[in-house]
C-alpha cells in the first residue's frame, strides 16, 4: 500500500458552452478549490495543469497558464497530457511530489473550451499520426468506436438498446440534481429512442457531448492537513496510470487495428480491467468495499462495460446489474452519482479531476440530493486514447 | 483526362483483383505480425528485435463488430460539402490466422442492415476519394455473399 495524500479542497466551474477561454474556467475552479480548502493561492507550493490541446500554446503549458492567471508567486510548476486521462496524470504528479516531500500543498487544475461537433485531429498532413490516419482513411470519429463497442456487446452479451437507454435515464436523473452539470433535465427512454442515430446502434442521447468546464483539487500531505486543523480529510489511497500490455487485443482509439495475438498470447485481462485491478491492489481494497463509482460513460454502452471491468459484476452481466437497480441511487453500488458524462459532456482535461471532486463531495457527506448514505470508499475510472489508464481511489 | 490511381496511404495494401491484399510486416525473430506495418522496431516487449519483413494478410475474415457514420466526419476525411451526406458502414474484421482485428470501410452500397457479427467478409480494392488529378485508393471490406 502506498502512503496517502489528503484532498483539502475541491472546486469546479459549471460545465456548458460558455464561449470563453479555458483559462477562465480553470482559474475559477482553482479559486473555488482554494476557498474550499481554506487556503490562499500563495500557500500553494506547486501547481500541476492538465493540458488542453485545443488552447494553443497556453493549453500546452496549462500549469504555467493557470499560475500566471492566478498571479505569479514562484510555485513549482508541471503540465501533463494524457488525453482523457490527463487529470489523473496531474493528480498522480501532485501526489508524487507530496509523497516525495517536494511540496506540502499542490493545486491540480484542468479546464477545456470545446469546439462544436466531432473532435478532430490537429491540422496539417501527418500520415505517420494514427489519429490523423483514422480520420483521413476511415472517417472514424470517436462515436464510431463507441458504436463498434456497443454492437459488439449486443452480439456477445445480448445487451439491448433499451439497456443502453436506461443508463442515460439513470444518469440524467442524477445530473438534474447537480448544479455543475451542463444538462439538468431528466430524460425518458422514449426520448433516447427518438433521438437521431449517430453511429449505429448508438443515438445522440447515448453519446456524450463535448463541453466547456473546469475542475480543481487542492491536495496536501497528511501532516499538513492535521496542522491545518482537518482531522478526517478525504484521502487519496491509489492512483492507477497503467498502460496496456502487448498484445493489446481490444480495438482502441485511435487505432485502425489491434495488435496481433498470433505469436504472443494476450494478457488475461484488458487494459480497462488492469486499470481497476492496479488501483484496488494499491489501495488494498476490492470492489466489494466500494460505496460508489464514477466511470467514463463516453457512451451509455461503455458505462455497462466499466461495471464489468471494475469487478462490480461478472463479464457480460453489466446490463443485468443496471436493470436490478444496483447502480442507481439507493442501490448496492451507485455509479455516476454526478450524472456522469451523459449530464456533463466531456471537458477533456477537467473530466478526470471532476470525477474526483464528486467522489470527495460524497465522502464528505456534502453531495446534497445526490448523497450516497454513509459513503466511505469511492473509485473513479477512465481511459485516455493512445493507451492511458486512469483510476483514483479515495477513502474517508 | 484520366486520373492517376494512388494509394491514400503508402505500403498498406497492394495487388490487383483477386490478388489484392492488406500488407503488414512480420518480425523475423518472434514472428509477430504488425498492421499497420511497423518498419523500424518490433513492438513485442519480450523480443530482442529482428528484421521486419513485408507480409500479406489473410484475404478473408469475420466481422468482430460494425457501425456507420450518419454524420459527415470532419477533415482530414474528404467529402464534397455540396452533396448530401451518404452514410457508409465501418467494419472491424478479425483475421483468424493473424489473430488481429482490422477496421475498414464497407464497399459502397453495403449498409449496417446487411451485416451481422461473425459474418465472413473479404478485402477488396476501393476508392477513398478523387480530386482533379488523382483517384486515391484504399481497402474495403465486402461480405463474401455479395458480388460487386
Amino acid at each position: 500500500m502506498t502512503a496517502e495524500v489528503a484532498v483539502l479542497g475541491v472546486g469546479m466551474h459549471p460545465w456548458g458552452k460558455w464561449g470563453r477561454s479555458f483559462t477562465e474556467y480553470g482559474t475559477a475552479a482553482a479559486l473555488a478549490a482554494l476557498m474550499d480548502a481554506g487556503l490562499d493561492w500563495p500557500d500553494v507550493g506547486s501547481v500541476v495543469g492538465a493540458d488542453t490541446v485545443r488552447g494553443g500554446y497556453p493549453g500546452y503549458v496549462a500549469g504555467a497558464t493557470f499560475a500566471r492567471a492566478l498571479g505569479w508567486q514562484g510555485a513549482r510548476v508541471a503540465s501533463v497530457y494524457a488525453a482523457c486521462a490527463s487529470g489523473a496524470q496531474a493528480i498522480a504528479t501532485a501526489r508524487a511530489q507530496i509523497l516525495a516531500g517536494l511540496a506540502d500543498v499542490v493545486l491540480v487544475v484542468g479546464a477545456d473550451a470545446a469546439p462544436k461537433g466531432f473532435f478532430r485531429p490537429a491540422g496539417g498532413d501527418r500520415p505517420d499520426d494514427p489519429d490523423w490516419l483514422r480520420f483521413r482513411l476511415l472517417g472514424a470519429t470517436n462515436p464510431a468506436y463507441f458504436g463498434l463497442y456497443a454492437r459488439r456487446r449486443m452480439a456477445v452479451h445480448g445487451d439491448t438498446l433499451e439497456d443502453f437507454a436506461l443508463v442515460k435515464v439513470k444518469n440524467a436523473a442524477l445530473g438534474a440534481l447537480n448544479p455543475y452539470a451542463r444538462y439538468r433535465k431528466r430524460v425518458t427512454a422514449e426520448e433516447v429512442a427518438a433521438s437521431a442515430v449517430v453511429a449505429d446502434p448508438l443515438r445522440l442521447l447515448d453519446i456524450c457531448a463535448t463541453s466547456d468546464g473546469g475542475a480543481a483539487l487542492v491536495l496536501c500531505s497528511m501532516d499538513f492537513a492535521r496542522r491545518h486543523g482537518v482531522a478526517r480529510p478525504v484521502r487519496i489511497r491509489a492512483v492507477s496510470t497503467v498502460t496496456p500490455r502487448f498484445p493489446n487485443t481490444l480495438l482502441d482509439l485511435p487505432d485502425i487495428a489491434t495488435d496481433s495475438a498470433a505469436a504472443v498470447e494476450p494478457p488475461g485481462e484488458t487494459l480497462r480491467a488492469s486499470i481497476a485491478r492496479t488501483a484496488y491492489e494499491e489501495a488494498g481494497i476490492g470492489p466489494e468495499d466500494l460505496s460508489l463509482a464514477e466511470v467514463y460513460d463516453l457512451s451509455t454502452a461503455l458505462e455497462l462495460q466499466w461495471y464489468e471491468d471494475l469487478g462490480l459484476c461478472g463479464e457480460g452481466e453489466g446490463a443485468k446489474l443496471l436493470r436490478e437497480g444496483a447502480t442507481a441511487p439507493g442501490g448496492r453500488i451507485p455509479v455516476n452519482t454526478s450524472g456522469g458524462l451523459a449530464s456533463f459532456g466531456e471537458a477533456v482535461p477537467a473530466q478526470a479531476i471532476a470525477q474526483v471532486c464528486e467522489v470527495a463531495r460524497q465522502l464528505r457527506d456534502a453531495a446534497g440530493d445526490r448523497q450516497v448514505a454513509g459513503a466511505r470508499v469511492g473509485i473513479t475510472a477512465n481511459q485516455g486514447l493512445f493507451g492511458h489508464g486512469s483510476s483514483v481511489i479515495a477513502v474517508r | 483526362m484520366s486520373r492517376t490511381r494512388t494509394p491514400a496511404v503508402s505500403g498498406w495494401f497492394g495487388g490487383e483483383g483477386d490478388r489484392f491484399r492488406l500488407l503488414g510486416t512480420r518480425c523475423s525473430s518472434c514472428a509477430c505480425v504488425f498492421f499497420p506495418r511497423e518498419d523500424s522496431h518490433c513492438r513485442n516487449p519480450h523480443c530482442a528485435g529482428g528484421t521486419l519483413e513485408e507480409v500479406p494478410l489473410s484475404r478473408k475474415g469475420r466481422i468482430w463488430s460494425y457501425t456507420d457514420s450518419r454524420y459527415r466526419p470532419p477533415s482530414p476525411y474528404v467529402s464534397n460539402p455540396e452533396l448530401p451526406w451518404e452514410p457508409y458502414a465501418l467494419i472491424a474484421v478479425e483475421l483468424e490466422s493473424e489473430r488481429i482485428v482490422v477496421l475498414g470501410q464497407a464497399v459502397p452500397g453495403v449498409t449496417v442492415a446487411d451485416l451481422t457479427v461473425g459474418m465472413e467478409v473479404e478485402v477488396v480494392p476501393g476508392v477513398l476519394d478523387e480530386d482533379a488529378e488523382t483517384t486515391w485508393t484504399t481497402w474495403h471490406w465486402r461480405p463474401t455473399g455479395v458480388t460487386a
